[in-house]
């Protein structure tokens, strides 16, 4: 069956894909443990669902939603009364719901066909049941492709095959039916039974009025609603599958699909009868992520193994770093890991058999669930807390899902499962420890080789055969080896991607990383590192079906790049025959450059060949070398050879009988690497680059290290670097990432693409093989020049790509464009600024932009009009906002200035992620209009988000997408440090995701809570183009943004990694582009303002960037070289010698700029926008918006390498289905009038107004989401300092939904009782949120969980008192609230900046990780679960006893709690249990501060800040 | 970059100091002392390795001098040099010789002093060849191919130097006695000692470049000749016609063309004689032309002991500063002080020579009077006219272009409207084969245009012989400095 059916979803159009859809949801599962099914079971199920529908979404027409769905036990005895034929005994027949075609003669012939199958599957049809649906229900694009609803029943052959082994016969009958028939069958199995489709989660039930027959009686039921991002209705996408649903995404399930794929012909089952291969592939294509897992996992649970078994070979926790784990346990991980590598990405996935039920979250914990229990024996489980309306006299266990670990029902035994339990079983199933400890084979064990040196000048010869650069020896390799760490650069890119360049590209450079945004949060690889794993085994892989000591007989590999000796090893793995079985085949990657591209083709047909060939004799350890090159033999691009061997492999079904190792001279950074692994590599051997950096250092180049040293320090920055590649993805381990192919290709065409990257995506074709091979002998000929005669003083090129060289790529900036644009707008020169533009723009010589390709006018031009009646400079200048740039970034007079600059012209400025000082918000003429909200939420308060005008989300940003950014100490001024809410001279860290959005929904959430912090602010939300930036973007807009942003990949003025500044994300060309037509097919774009920014330099780029949909415009570089930036590019280190990027007073002295340089900067700017749309006949911006044909981009393409390129796919004219606008028109509906805070509102009327004090009660619901942050905003409007403590005091009872009492001011107190969901208290500004258990709950108020995760998240002041535990991430950037809690899950404290937190219970792993300022005190801490990086621990020193009694002591009179007073009632004693948790530099800078306060310093003075600087480097 | 704090660790720009006056004028030697190393180092850790290093820009030579500041720092001199010699063939002369656009351009000057680059440059090719890593740079095999260079100044050497090395056979002929061109006699030895000259002469003979000395082009042998006997021929004739002054008593005896006072000085303090030298000594010395020639005049005179000498300039004294026309990274109008200048001597400005005196046909003194800019040109300040005192009167006011008779006029090639020898992307001329470079093609310039432009049409005349090549064109021969 092909997944387009049943569905509305488009065939690819211009840019959109469909492969790039995402979905996130709402998950709930209810069972019972009584022991009975019964009716009500279904009812809660569906309560649950309803109340998760703010999870789910609807597109442009709010009665078609993005699916919904119920799987639940087989209802015998509602299907015996329902069908009009005899049922065999329960369990002794499958059931399941069919998607029939509408089409009569189709249908009967899909039937007959199943018919057919069934009969040669050993099966009997019992009968078919028409399914009564309410199709008037639901809205008409839902409706025009619904399919007819029938239900099958069979039975085995025989009539005695019941439970499993019916199962597997329905499961080939299944299975077969999809592959050969238009049939989609939700499930079919006689253990359960699933009820799904393109449904809102309110409609799921009187569509399918079967669930609300009292006969239909279940144990369990899993619940799902669907949030996806485009609005196409697809019937089969709607949750749950067969065995799961799934609240998530995989990460890298392309590599796992490929690996599913190769893996099949090792698939052997003696429990599913026939040849397997009728069932292949096993992972239907273009299935969605959670289908393929559903598949997977169906696969390996009906070949054999327990369905938790299963689960937890495909997401392992992260055992890899797990010091307190079970050895046995470990080696369960272990020895599966074999043949299995991890489903990665975040995830909670809830499964059931039909008797077991249950849950597991991801190694990292990125999703929430929380679960209850009551004393009849009911359990909950959902996303959140209170989707069931629970009286609380009856929940007896209140607990939540944590990273890693499972959380089981046994209802047919009536009982919990413990995770200890279902691992302890599973580990002791087989003695995998054994098994281990015989079979694998680690490099240490294995004889050493002597270390072979090369001399200078054969390193140069091959530096010259591989391209290398002088840059990339000093800009690159250096420091990696000097240090072990990738260098940084700043000001973004300006150079042409690889396929506009005139020079010979490496093919690495044709490819971009992609990175997580919005739909799956990247990771964070530094301070989370225990999730991670570099780690990884090769070597033939088992039978996935079976277990066998054979299966552990692999070589293990504790990094992914290794050394030459560590190579040899293994090519010599075998050579005293003590491994037989172990041989290792040495290809040579080399061809006869003087052949050209045939000769390169011709060599991978031959090394296929040989390959295939080496395994068939027993080769289980490819080696792919380019060494030997000499005059004839140029090497072939590593990257080529090996990706098209891995895909030779797929394709023979023969890639997991051998591990394949790179041994490649062209790679030398860590874009390299990451991409030589996302295409199959186990290991790289960068040897040219080891040798390169040993001769570094004997000449004398790099000192301070040893070659030893500086070879070592290369390996681990290379593979350090990898990880964070694969992090920025969201991917955590080697294993997974190996072949998940998360890159998008840019300028190869697609036949290269089908042949040798197999299933990756090049948006617009581009050069073969013919250029591959072209620009490999250009290379070649330098070191072996045709006359013979090499020229002297030049033995490697200069370089250029990283800073400006006159022979090296061309820069948009140069000394040119930059001379003339400072000199224009100072001296207020319109001609000169037309040189400037022109030198920007004619780009018929020197491509450096894929917009440099287009020709304004198009096929069919409009008349020019004059350009008296185009709008006025004024008008366009409104449309231009500046960059995202901070505070502590760039000094206060480069921000000042650009912010007065836009406020004068009525556009606006940014204040980055710095927050913005109080004298400024409050300042009109001096304030940024836009307030970034980023994850280091610095200075969001309350205030600063009632000054806003816009608020906007950063998701990412374009110098490094998927990345956190960092100010170091030395640039926390007293100053930045006043604005971030921080301590001068501690670092500062943002993480690189947000904390409080790991999916689509809480994205969505967030924005509901910043539109409830200002209602009146738009809000924006800013991604980063990349390939299926569309479909985010879609999903952006349902989420009620008001503005996506759209960056491209060249912008970025902050510091960055190297690698991340050249080698993620795309052009916003594209990225527009896809943004335009994906929001314009989903009916979605005329609610929402579309931005563009990245190098937009000139009139003529926003005209552009106008044409294809944008209506907004961003600049950030041109501005601060108006301001007297002159791409120093050395931002990141404080030295800026024009006072914009560094904080040094002295420095800051030296800026030049202006406010009147930038209003005319952007009033040329403008116009010159007027003078191209008068050429192009528009009156106005808006008029030119979206409208695509009036670019031409077929002036034919001289150039050698971009002729190959195909740019229509930019100007596809996307009309929308329902002749909606193509820009925007209309506003989003937030539903904020449904908010409960108008209430609270109308309660606390008199205190906003005079400060009298209110007291009140309200129930509240899981749906009642924000509480407390639209009054808030009420309040503070009114009374910026807040109101006096307690003014205003709520009571409230019940299930708080998300986010109560976000950015809550000073004044306000909310007190809970009941429980909360995740992100309570989030930017607390000064108010104070109580949550306590009911008084009349039984349970233990410390044992259980009373809110969820990320709790505080950057609150700056304020208080928490929590009496129960909470989950991950409590406290994370908290910079001055204090918070008491009774226990916390991994990552307490994570990056705190100040603050007090107290917690009276048990904490996860990795406690204080990144915290760089602040103190905590923790009860009884496990000290090795302390991340102590940055902290110190020590018992209580004086002054902290009194803090932390008094915060007992608060906590005990706002929640009565017993573990606070019983530890006061003995606090002798209790205070040796005490330990604090204290930043270490945060301490030094205290010291410092209190002693110069005490010699009468002026603590923010000069004097004591060269004190501070002198002790944190002490 | 080795140190990012260098430029705030180290405020001031320090250069060797000049010798004394009193000293160094009563000989010929150079001027600078020696600079202690690590001073010199401290400079070049002040430069910033900027992503957009303007004075790499500046440098019509594309000199990497962000990657050889750094090596100079760190004290690396032999990779430093590889570096310099990458773009530069003659580091050592424009070390000593070139105005330094870069460092006009540095961009340390937006609000400091900007780094010595040029003194980096010189120490560390002099350190070079000390050191002996400038070894000869034979090529590895030849191309067969033969190309006659037409002068010997820096256009010439550096086409010459470049082809050789690219495998072609290169004769390079020198009207004078000895290769060099200006290198030898227009440049005062206290500016650039000879041996300088020498020690790069005896390279480029090692590497294989023949020198026709003594033969005059157009004369001993005619512009068709040489075309017939090479593969290609390169002009590098420079622009030798000098610009006049057309005032009444110019026939008069004592005044002359700076360039034919210079160059007889020079041999002279090269130990030869020369035969009828008109010297400087004990007159009163008036030098019109306020330029680098102007300059070279001074320093000469007063080696030679003149009783005073005066330098006339027509311009206005220029600011310390730079004018708003004139912005940074451009080269601009300031004061400068030339090391002759400081040799004594005085300098007018915004003068205009009205007439030269005389008495018995020799030059006794000269008529001025103060000028302004007008509408159309300068006009006279009324009631400034003076008399100045002079027996010998030098012209330094400027060169025209190449020389039109002889080997221009024999190989027929096609003048551009400024009298230059026209050329085409390639420094090709209208006559196939015919390359010109240097001032003969750009008209008068800078010694680094020079090398640039010997450079780049080496790269022309490879491609003509071979139909590729390799070699670096660091210039287009429109390509002018930086301005507004």
């Amino acid at each position: 069956m092909t997944p387009a059916r049943f569905s509305a979803q488009p065939a690819d159009t211009g840019l959109y894909r469909r492969e790039h859809e995402h979905d996130a949801c709402g998950v709930a599962l209810v069972a019972t443990m009584r022991g009975s099914a019964g009716h009500d079971i279904v009812d809660h199920a569906l309560t649950a669902l309803r109340n998760l529908e703010h999870r789910g979404a609807t597109g442009a027409d709010p009665l078609v939603g993005d699916g919904a769905g119920i799987l639940t036990q087989v209802p015998d005895a509602f299907l015996r009364e329902v069908v009009d034929f005899d049922l065999p005994v329960a369990g002794a027949y499958a059931v399941g719901l069919a998607f029939l075609p509408v089409d009569e003669a189709e249908r009967s012939e899909a039937v007959a066909r199943i018919e057919a199958i069934a009969a040669e599957e050993n099966l009997r049809v019992l009968g078919w049941r028409d399914v009564p649906v309410s199709s008037e229900l639901i809205g008409q694009p839902a409706r025009d492709c619904m399919p007819q609803f029938r239900q099958l029943f069979v039975a085995s052959a025989s009539g005695r095959m019941v439970g499993l082994g019916l199962d597997r016969l329905a499961f080939c009958l299944r299975k077969r039916a999809e592959r050969e028939t238009e049939v989609y069958f939700p499930s079919l199995s006689c253990r359960t039974l699933v009820y799904k489709g393109m449904l809102t989660t309110g409609q799921l039930e009187p569509f399918f009025p079967d669930l609300s027959d009292r006969r239909f009686a279940t144990q369990l039921a899993l619940v799902h609603s669907r949030f996806s991002t485009n609005t196409f209705p697809s019937w089969p996408l709607a949750h749950p599958y067969r065995l799961i649903a799934h609240n998530g995404e995989i990460n890298t399930v392309k590599g796992n699909r490929n690996w599913m794929r190769a893996r099949e012909s090792q698939l052997v089952s003696d429990v599913i009868p026939g040849d397997l291969e009728r069932l292949f592939p096993i992972c239907t294509p273009e299935a969605s992520d959670s289908a393929s897992f559903d598949e997977t996992l169906e696969l390996l649970h009906l070949g054999g193994r327990s369905l938790p078994h299963a689960v937890l070979m495909m997401i392992p926790e992260a055992w890899e770093n797990h010091e307190e784990m079970d050895p046995a346990r470990r080696a369960f991980y272990e020895f599966h890991s074999t043949f299995m590598e991890p489903w990665d990405g975040p995830a909670c996935v809830t499964f059931t058999d039909g008797s077991l039920i249950g849950a597991v979250l991801d190694r990292n914990g990125l999703r929430p669930g929380r679960y209850s229990v009551t004393d009849d024996g009911l359990v909950v489980l959902a996303s959140e807390a209170g989707v069931l309306d629970l009286d609380p006299t009856h929940v007896v266990r209140k607990g939540r899902l944590q990273p890693g670990r499972m959380f089981l029902v046994d209802t047919e035994h009536g009982r919990i499962v413990s995770d200890d339990e279902v691992k302890s079983s599973l580990a002791a199933q087989h003695p995998y420890d054994e098994w281990l400890h015989a079979g694998l084979i680690h490099l240490d064990d294995l004889p050493e080789r002597e270390h072979i040196v090369h001399t200078a000048a054969s390193v140069a010869r091959r530096q010259q055969t591989f391209g290398y650069t002088q840059e990339e020896l000093r800009i690159l390799l250096t420091p990696m080896a000097r240090t072990g760490g990738e260098a940084l650069g700043s000001m973004g890119t300006d150079t042409p991607i690889a396929v506009l360049s005139d020079r010979p590209r490496l093919i690495f450079d044709y490819f971009t990383q992609l990175f997580a945004q919005v739909t799956n949060p990247p990771l964070d690889a530094i301070r989370e590192e225990l999730v991670t794993s570099l780690g990884t085994v090769i070597g033939p892989e088992g039978n996935a079906l079976a277990a066998t000591a054979a299966h552990a007989r692999q070589v293990v590999l504790p990094f992914p790049v290794i050394d030459n000796d560590a190579l040899a090893k293994i090519v010599h793995v075998n050579a005293d025959g003590d491994l037989p079985g172990y041989a290792t085949h040495v290809v040579r990657g080399l061809y006869d450059v003087t052949g050209g591209a045939a000769a390169m083709q011709a060599r991978l047909e031959e090394i296929f060949a040989e390959v295939s060939q080496a395994i068939a004799d027993g080769a289980r350890f490819i080696v792919l070398s380019d060494r030997d090159s000499g005059r004839d033999d140029a090497p072939i691009p590593s990257l080529l050879l090996t990706s098209a061997v891995h895909h030779h492999l797929i394709r023979e079904k023969t890639r997991t009988l051998v591990g394949l190792v790179v041994e490649a001279g062209d790679v030398r950074e860590v874009h390299h690497v990451a991409l030589l692994i996302g295409y199959g590599a186990a290991a790289v051997n960068p040897y040219l680059a080891m040798e390169s950096v040993e001769d570094l250092v004997r000449s004398g180049a790099i000192e301070g290290v040893t070659a030893e040293q500086a070879v070592k320090n290369l390996i681990k920055a290379l593979g350090k670097g990898v990880l964070k590649v694969m992090s920025k993805m969201g991917i955590s381990t080697v294993a997974s990432y190996r072949g998940a192919q998360v890159f998008e290709a840019i300028g190869l065409s697609q036949e290269l693409v089908d042949r040798y990257f197999t299933g990756t995506v090049s948006q617009l074709g581009g050069i073969g093989l013919d250029v591959v091979a072209a620009e490999t002998a250009a290379r070649h000929a330098a070191a072996y020049p045709p006359d013979g005669v090499r020229l002297p003083h030049r033995k490697l090129g200069v370089g250029g790509e990283y800073q400006w060289r006159r022979e090296g790529e061309p820069h948009l900036f140069d000394p040119d464009t930059v001379f003339r644009l400072q000199h224009s707008t100072r001296q207020r020169r319109y001609d000169v600024f037309k040189q400037y533009t022109q030198r920007v723009d004619e780009q018929s010589e020197r491509l450096m932009t894929l917009r440099g390709l287009f020709e304004l006018g198009g096929a069919h031009p409009r008349e020019p009009i004059s350009i008296d009646e185009v709008e006025p400079v004024s008008e366009i200048v409104k449309r231009f906002n500046t960059g995202a740039m901070s505070y502590g970034s760039i000094s206060l007079e480069a921000h000042e200035t650009l912010a007065i600059a836009m406020n004068r012209l009525g556009a606006r400025s940014n204040t980055g992620e710095g927050g913005e000082d109080e004298d400024r918000l409050m300042d009109p003429e001096r304030r940024s209009v836009i307030k970034q909200v980023a994850s280091g939420r610095f200075g969001v308060t309350s205030l600063y988000l009632t000054k806003s005008g816009d608020i906007q989300i950063k998701m990412a940003q374009g110098a490094k997408p998927g990345e956190g950014g960092q100010l170091p100490g030395h640039k926390v001024y007293p100053w930045v440090a006043r604005t971030r809410h921080s301590t001068p001279g501690v670092g500062l860290i943002s993480p690189p995701p947000h904390h409080d959005i790991y999916s689509i929904e809480d994205l969505a959430q967030l924005i509901h809570d910043l539109k409830n912090a200002n209602p009146d602010a738009r809000i924006h939300v800013k991604l980063v183009s990349e390939i299926g930036v569309g479909t985010v973007a879609a999903g952006v807009s349902k989420a009620h943004s008001d503005v996506v942003l759209i960056s491209g990949h060249d912008g970025g003025t902050g510091a960055s990694p190297l690698t991340s500044l050249k080698h993620a994300g795309g052009p916003w060309e594209i990225g527009l582009a896809e943004t335009q037509q994906t929001l314009v097919l989903n009916n979605l774009r005329d609610r929402i303002v579309v931005q563009c920014d990245g190098q937009l330099k000139t009139g003529r780029d926003v005209v552009i960037a106008a044409l294809l949909g944008a209506e907004e415009f961003g600049f950030a570089t041109a501005p601060l070289v108006v301001s007297g930036c002159v791409m120093m590019r050395v931002c990141h280190l404080d030295t800026c010698p024009v006072g914009i990027a560094t904080q040094n007073p002295e420095l800051r002295k030296r800026f030049s700029g202006k406010p009147e340089f930038v209003e005319t900067f952007f009033e040329y700017i403008a116009e010159e926008v007027r003078e191209h749309l008068a050429a192009l006949g528009f009156r106005s911006v808006e008029e030119a918006v979206g409208q695509v044909s009036a670019i031409d981009a077929t002036k034919a393409v001289a150039h050698w390498k971009a002729a190959g390129l195909d740019l229509s796919p930019i100007f596809a004219d996307v009309q929308s289905p329902d002749g909606s606008a193509r820009r925007n028109t209309t506003t989003q509906d937030h539903g904020l009038e449904k908010a409960l805070d108008h209430h609270l509102i109308a309660i606390a009327r008199e205190a906003i107004n005079d400060g009298t004090p209110v007291t009140a009660e309200v129930p509240v619901r899981n749906v009642n989401r924000t509480i407390g942050t639209l009054l808030g905003h009420e309040v503070t409007k009114a009374h910026p300092q807040g109101l006096p403590d307690n003014t205003i005091d709520l009571t409230l009872r019940g299930s708080a939904g998300q986010s109560l009492g976000a950015f809550l001011p000073r004044g306000v107190t909310l007190r809970l009782f009941g429980d909360a969901n995740d992100y309570v208290g989030k930017g607390l500004s000064g108010g104070r949120v109580v949550v306590r258990p009911d008084r009349a709950a039984p349970l233990q108020a410390e044992q259980n969980v009373i809110a969820g995760n990320v709790i505080g998240y950057g609150a700056t002041s304020g208080e928490l008192f929590l009496r129960g535990k909470v989950g991950e991430r409590f406290a994370v950037r908290n910079s001055g609230a204090s918070a008491v809690v009774e226990g916390v899950g991994d990552h307490g404290c994570e990056y705190m900046t100040g603050g007090t937190v107290l917690v009276l219970g048990s904490t996860g792993r990795n406690f204080a990780a990144g915290m760089s300022g602040g103190v905590a005190y923790v009860l009884d801490l496990a000290a090795d679960r302390v991340n102590r990086e940055l902290v110190d621990l020590s018992r209580l020193r004086p002054d902290d006893e009194t803090v932390v009694r008094e915060l007992l002591g608060r906590h005990v009179e706002w929640t009565e709690s017993t573990v606070a007073a019983q530890l006061l009632e003995d606090w002798d004693t209790a205070r040796e249990r005490f330990t604090l948790v204290l930043p270490r530099d945060y301490q030094r800078v205290l010291d410092v501060r209190t002693a110069a306060d005490a010699e009468g310093l002026d603590i923010n003075g000069s004097e004591v800040w060269e004190r501070i600087m002198e002790a944190s480097r002490g | 970059m080795a140190d990012p704090q260098g430029f705030l660790k180290t405020r001031e720009r320090e250069l060797p100091a000049r010798r004394p006056v009193p000293v160094r004028i009563r000989d010929w030697k150079e001027v600078y002392e020696e600079q202690e190393l690590g001073q010199l180092q401290r400079q070049a850790g002040r430069c910033m390795d900027c992503g957009i290093p303007f004075c790499h820009s500046g440098c019509p030579l594309g000199n990497l001098i962000p990657e050889w500041n750094d090596l100079a720092w760190k004290g690396d001199w032999r990779e430093a040099i590889e570096r310099l010699h990458a773009t530069n063939n003659f580091p050592e002369f424009t070390g000593r010789l070139c105005p330094a656009p870069c460092e006009t351009a540095c961009v340390l000057g937006i609000n400091q002093p900007a780094v010595t680059i040029k003194q980096v440059e010189v120490t560390t090719i002099d350190r070079a060849f000390d050191h002996g890593y400038v070894q000869p740079q034979a090529p590895e095999r030849l191309s067969g191919k033969t190309v006659a260079v037409v002068g010997s100044g820096p256009a010439g050497l550096a086409a010459a130097q470049q082809l050789t090395r690219a495998g072609h056979t290169v004769a390079v002929y020198e009207r004078a006695d000895k290769p060099g061109g200006l290198l030898r006699y227009g440049i005062p030895e206290f500016k650039m000692e000879k041996s300088v000259l020498d020690r790069r002469l005896a390279q480029m003979e090692a590497e294989g470049t023949r020198f026709r000395s003594g033969v005059a082009v157009g004369e001993d042998v005619t512009g068709r000749q040489l075309r017939d006997r090479y593969d290609a021929v390169v002009l590098a004739i420079g622009a030798t016609v000098p610009r006049d002054l057309p005032v009444p008593g110019r026939e008069l005896d004592g005044v002359m063309q700076a360039m034919d006072f210079l160059p007889p000085a020079n041999r002279v303090a090269l130990g030869e004689t020369v035969e009828g030298q008109v010297t400087a000594e004990g007159k009163d010395v008036i030098v019109i032309g306020g330029g680098d020639t102007g300059a070279d005049c001074i320093g000469t005179s007063h080696r030679q002991g003149a009783r005073s000498v005066t330098s006339l300039e027509i311009m206005p004294q220029p600011g310390e500063e730079r004018v708003a026309g004139q912005p940074w990274p451009t080269y601009p109008m300031i004061f400068r002080v030339a090391s002759a200048h400081e040799e004594g001597g005085e300098r007018l400005y915004a003068v205009s020579t009205k007439e030269i005196l005389g008495e018995d046909g020799k030059v006794s003194g000269i008529r001025v009077v103060d000028v302004q800019r007008g509408d159309h040109g300068f006009d006279e300040v009324e009631g400034t006219e003076r008399v100045l005192p002079a027996q010998l009167v030098l012209l330094a006011m400027g060169f025209l272009g190449p020389e039109k008779t002889g080997v221009v006029e024999q190989l027929e090639v096609e003048l551009d409207e400024r009298s230059n020898v026209r050329r085409d992307r390639d420094y090709m001329s209208s006559v196939p084969g015919v390359f010109v470079a240097g001032d003969a093609g750009r008209g008068q310039s800078l010694i680094v245009w020079a090398i640039a432009e010997g450079r780049s049409a080496a790269a022309g005349v490879d491609r003509y012989l071979t139909g590729q090549t390799a070699l670096p064109r660091p210039i287009n021969p429109q390509d002018r400095p930086l301005v507004v």
